[in-house]
């Protein structure tokens, strides 16, 4: 039994209430969250209450999966005073996997997530359409429903709850309610503006939610028909791509500076073009297209959180996230992983067990 | 035609194989002066960990007919553990080349260790039967990689 804290207002009013209280209090030096600036929305870090007006952090908009930006912000150094964090559940579970990977800290930070609908594709953002789209992404959350225009992958995603997030914030018609999950979020939750009761957030709720996921998903992967591709299926579908390697920046997993498909390394030699030549009398330059794409996916998908970043900046529309969300599905089962789940669980390349896996070798 | 090219097809097989093991096995398989088919090529690795997945995707993609990697018997590995690692790296290949519904046969894991010179003979033998079952690997004809 955890308390609840219920907070009057639509849904960017409660959180920014709350964060005022959280800085004005003391309890936080800082707030980590979406703002908007004009047409633009970005991940803000705000120290100063009177600033707090910016922050819009129930937009249902990803600019970039957060967790890159903390990564960023906490790879080389801890935060040194607490933050208070607020990112949607798949964002979490990536910065969890980048803090088992030592590309992130947790210290000093406290996480609020939302019980998620999705984020709406860049599509509407680009066009300047966003704030029109949405009304009727509200409309579709209350009913429990998913909305038009979000990504494909949040339309099929199944954890749009929270897994390690000290508050869940659950908004419901006119008022938000903040589940404290830790007796940190209890500590930075008191005296906070706001009716405070005993509850639990009942999760049977959202069976409707879960259900319309599960069916969402089946139709993603029976689109995609991934496993009749070989390889004709790979040129079909990769031959749109550019060879812009944006997937893999965008990707909070793919966290190296320098990615192995960028170095010299992989580069081809004349005398690698020749050879290639000789057996094949043409070949598609650039080079590497499906080999990048197949080693993103073996490196990378073991940790895919589905986040679908990558199909949303792909200049040419490939399916990149649903791939990524179906093969990495696939090899997390393999090691029942589900990434995010815990700080303490190994990363399955990084582990192993004696006696296991005996059928694949001989 | 065809029928003689795929009766005269002598697959290639890139052989990543452990220093410690299966490298001396294939050794001992010379020196036993064992016959098996010239198949395989094979390139020395220090520990069957040391292979990334990449290197057989590209050996697939580049055009050979499969790939074997060949390290310690599980629990005999010169660095204690490091065929567990590679043996995990593996089955996510598999997985991935099973997902994207590619040959997964023209990859192998097999544990030959240093004194089974007459394994190593057989493995490549029945491994070269069952390539040339499947046949060649048309990838290495791709224009559009």
């Amino acid at each position: 039994m955890s308390n609840v804290l219920e907070i009057k207002g639509n849904p960017n009013e409660c959180v920014r209430k709350f964060f005022k209280h959280l800085l004005d209090s003391g309890k936080v030096e800082g707030i980590f969250a979406l703002g908007k600036q004009d047409e633009g929305f970005h991940y803000l870090l705000v120290t100063d209450s009177a600033k707090l007006d910016d922050i819009y952090p129930f937009t249902p908009f990803m600019p970039e999966n957060a967790a890159n930006l903390l990564s960023r912000l906490t790879s080389i150094k801890k935060f040194s005073k607490r933050i208070a964090v607020f990112i949607r559940p798949c964002e979490l579970r990536a910065f969890i996997e980048l803090v088992k990977r030592e590309q992130a800290t947790r210290e000093n930070i406290i996480f609020i997530s939302p019980i998620c609908g999705g984020v709406l594709t860049f599509k509407p953002y680009a066009e300047g359409n966003l704030e029109n789209a949405l009304p009727d992404y509200w409309k579709a959350f209350s009913k429990k429903e998913n909305a038009t225009g979000i990504r494909p992958t949040c339309g099929a995603c199944e954890h749009f709850i929270p897994l390690n997030a000290d508050i869940t914030v659950f908004p419901v018609d006119d008022s938000c309610e903040f589940y404290l999950n830790t007796p940190l979020a209890e500590e930075v939750a008191k005296d906070a503006p706001g009716e405070t009761s005993e509850g639990e957030l009942d999760e049977t709720t959202f069976a409707p939610v879960m259900d319309i996921r599960k069916a969402e998903k089946e139709k993603l992967f029976e689109q995609l028909n991934l496993e009749n591709f070989g390889i004709d299926g790979l040129i079909d579908t990769y031959g749109r791509c550019l060879g812009c390697h944006g997937c893999g920046t965008v990707c909070p997993i793919c966290f190296c500076a320098l990615c192995t498909f960028d170095a010299k390394e992989n580069e081809f030699t004349p005398a690698l073009f020749e050879n290639e030549l000789i057996k094949r009398g043409a070949m598609r330059i650039p080079p590497n297209t499906i080999f990048y794409q197949l080693g993103r996916v073996t490196h990378m998908g073991i940790s895919c959180v589905g986040c679908g970043m990558c199909s949303d900046v792909c200049p040419a529309d490939i399916p990149v996230s649903s791939i990524f969300l179906r093969v990495g599905e696939a090899s997390q089962a393999i090691f029942d992983y589900l990434p995010g789940k815990d700080y303490e669980e190994p990363v399955p390349l990084a582990a192993f067990v004696e006696n296991e896996l005996t059928d694949i070798e001989d | 035609m065809e029928k003689n090219q795929q009766k005269d097809f002598q697959p290639k097989i890139i052989g990543f194989l452990c220093n410690w093991c299966t490298y001396t096995g294939a050794d001992l398989a010379g020196t036993s002066r064992l016959q098996y088919p010239p198949s395989i090529l094979p390139i020395r690795v220090m520990c069957s960990s040391r292979v990334d997945p990449l290197f057989l995707i590209l050996s697939i993609l580049r055009g050979a007919d499969a790939v074997l990697i060949g390290g310690c018997h599980p629990g005999d590995c010169h660095y204690q553990e490091g065929n567990y690692y590679a043996r995990r790296r593996f089955a996510l290949l598999r997985k991935v080349f099973d997902s994207f519904g590619l040959e997964s046969d023209r990859i192998r894991l097999s544990w030959i260790s240093a004194s089974e010179g007459p394994r190593f003979a057989e493995v490549v033998t029945e491994y070269t039967d069952k390539i040339k079952k499947i046949g060649p690997n048309k990838i290495g004809k791709e224009v559009f990689l």
